[in-house]
Parts: structure tokens; C-alpha cells; sequence
């Protein structure tokens, strides 16, 4: 347990060390997300207009 | 090289990339953290916040390399109007600028503790803070016209123009005096013992393996959002 608080605590520069990561983490599982979400809004959107066509052209 | 210019066959490319480049991320991360903040000794100088290093070195290297891909991409889009090379710009964009605000942030997180300031205005970090800007320049001048072939084109300008920066924020460490240390990974290998070298080139790996991998299904997106646009036309046309 006491080693595990030491390793936490990085020397005293906690705050420096893990904030650094956690920047990391948010800037790159973020763009992930994003990324991922606005391809698959893409895709819907795409279908959506394909039917929009069919139903043009069975009119 | 022409032949992938064609939106069909790029895709197809960057399809079978994919998996590897997932794989090779996602392995890099798993192998690189654990070194990176477990099993890597603390600096004799630095201490812990060497640690730091790990995310801010791959960001730094990152937002420079997205920023010659992008530059690269613009300058073929604006000479042989490849459509694919601007959108591989388009979709590299946001990530350019993500890398350089992890790189910008990891580095005033590391700068108080080690250099007693968050910031300061020298060569290095105001150049690296010139990149940022430039990229969200590049990023509000796509859609900022009417006409969006005038914007893809003006974006693509400011993007050859602002690569004259690249090499300003490279040799900025030998060219002024500044707080910043000088290059770690050069022709001559590294100026780094092996159990921080290892995490850091693994880590290095990781966030192009990512980037490779994320900047291919933002080119997904953006090729379906150029075909929703021809489709929206002719169904508009046919109204």
C-alpha cells in the first residue's frame, strides 16, 4: 500500500506527471471518438440519402 | 504515383492499413506505459517529471510530422489537383493540432516544476505556439467560403506558407539561446541512455501507428462527405 501511495505521488510532482497523461489521454481518445462518431453520422447520413434517391426515381 | 489519386483505389489502400496500424498503436501503448511510467528510471536531474517526456516528445514529433503530411498533401492538391491529397490534409488537420496543444500543455506542465514557469516566450515554445495557431487557421479557412474549391485552395496556400515554420521550430534550439534542451533523437542515434530510449521510441511508434489509424477513418468520412454533397446535387437537380 505504501508503495503504491510513493509511486502515486511521482517524486512530489504528482500533479505535473499524471496531468501530463491525462492531457495526453484526453487529446487522444478524444480525437478517437470524434472521429469514429463523425464517420459513422457519414455513413447514416449517406444511406439515408441512397433511400431518398431509390424513392426519386421509383416515383 | 497518380494512379493514387483515385479516391477507389486509395481507399482500399488505407483499408488494409488499418488493421496493422491499429494493431501496431495499440500494442506500442500497451508495452510503451507501463515502461514509460513504471518500469523507466527516474532522471538524475529531473527526477519523476522525466516521465513527462513520454507524451510530449511523440506529441512534438507528431505535430511536425502531421504538419509536413499536410503541406506535402496541399502542395500536390495545388499542382495536380489531387482530390485525395486535400482531404488526407483535411483529415489530418485536427489531429495536427491536437498533438501540438498535448505538446504545448505537457510542456508547461513539465516547465514549472523543472524551469520554476509554465512558459516562456522563447524560440522554441513561441514557434511551437505559431504552429498551433496555424493549424487553426488552416482548419477555419476550409469552410470559411461560399465556394468551397476557394477555400480548400486558400487553406492549402496558407499551409505551404506556414511550413516555413517547420524548420524554424526544429533548429530554434541552435539558432537562439532558449530554456529548451537541444535534439535527443539525431543522425547519430540518441543522446539518451537505453532504458529512457526505449520507452520514448515506443511511445514515438504508438502516436504515428494512431495517427495513421485515426487519419484514415477521418478520410472515410471525408470521402463519404464529399459523396453526400454530389448526391444532395443531383438530387437537387432532379427536383
Amino acid at each position: 500500500m505504501d508503495q503504491l501511495v510513493t509511486y502515486f505521488a511521482m517524486g512530489g510532482y504528482a500533479v505535473f506527471v499524471w496531468s501530463s497523461y491525462a492531457a495526453a489521454a484526453i487529446g487522444l481518445v478524444g480525437a478517437l471518438v470524434l472521429s469514429w462518431q463523425g464517420w459513422k453520422a457519414r455513413e447514416r447520413e449517406f444511406e439515408d440519402l441512397r433511400a431518398a434517391r431509390r424513392g426519386q426515381e421509383t416515383q | 504515383m497518380h494512379k493514387y489519386a483515385n479516391p477507389t483505389q486509395f481507399i482500399r489502400i488505407a483499408n488494409a492499413v488499418l488493421p496493422w496500424s491499429t494493431a501496431i498503436a495499440v500494442a506500442a501503448f500497451v508495452i510503451g506505459l507501463p515502461l514509460a511510467l513504471v518500469f523507466s528510471p527516474p532522471d538524475y536531474q529531473q527526477g519523476e517529471t522525466v516521465r513527462i517526456m513520454y507524451v510530449h516528445v511523440p506529441a512534438a514529433w507528431m505535430s511536425l510530422m502531421v504538419y509536413m503530411v499536410i503541406a506535402g498533401s496541399s502542395a500536390a492538391f495545388l499542382i495536380w489537383r489531387h482530390t485525395v491529397a486535400h482531404l488526407i490534409a483535411r483529415a489530418s488537420a485536427p489531429l495536427g493540432a491536437m498533438f501540438a496543444a498535448v505538446c504545448l500543455i505537457s510542456g508547461m506542465l513539465w516547465g514549472q516544476p523543472m524551469w520554476g514557469t509554465f512558459w516562456v516566450w522563447d524560440a522554441r515554445l513561441t514557434s511551437v505556439l505559431i504552429l498551433f495557431f496555424i493549424y487553426i487557421g488552416y482548419i477555419a479557412l476550409l469552410d470559411a467560403f461560399d465556394d468551397p474549391e476557394r477555400g480548400d485552395r486558400a487553406a492549402a496556400i496558407l499551409a505551404l506558407v506556414g511550413s516555413v515554420n517547420v524548420p524554424i521550430i526544429h533548429f530554434s534550439v541552435e539558432w537562439w539561446s532558449t530554456l529548451h534542451q537541444g535534439t535527443i533523437i539525431t543522425m547519430d542515434g540518441l543522446t539518451l541512455s537505453g532504458d529512457m530510449a526505449r520507452p520514448l521510441l515506443i511511445m514515438v511508434a504508438g502516436f504515428t501507428a494512431f495517427y495513421v489509424s485515426v487519419v484514415i477513418i477521418r478520410l472515410r468520412a471525408e470521402l463519404l462527405a464529399a459523396k453526400i454533397r454530389n448526391a444532395r446535387q443531383s438530387l437537387a437537380a432532379a427536383e
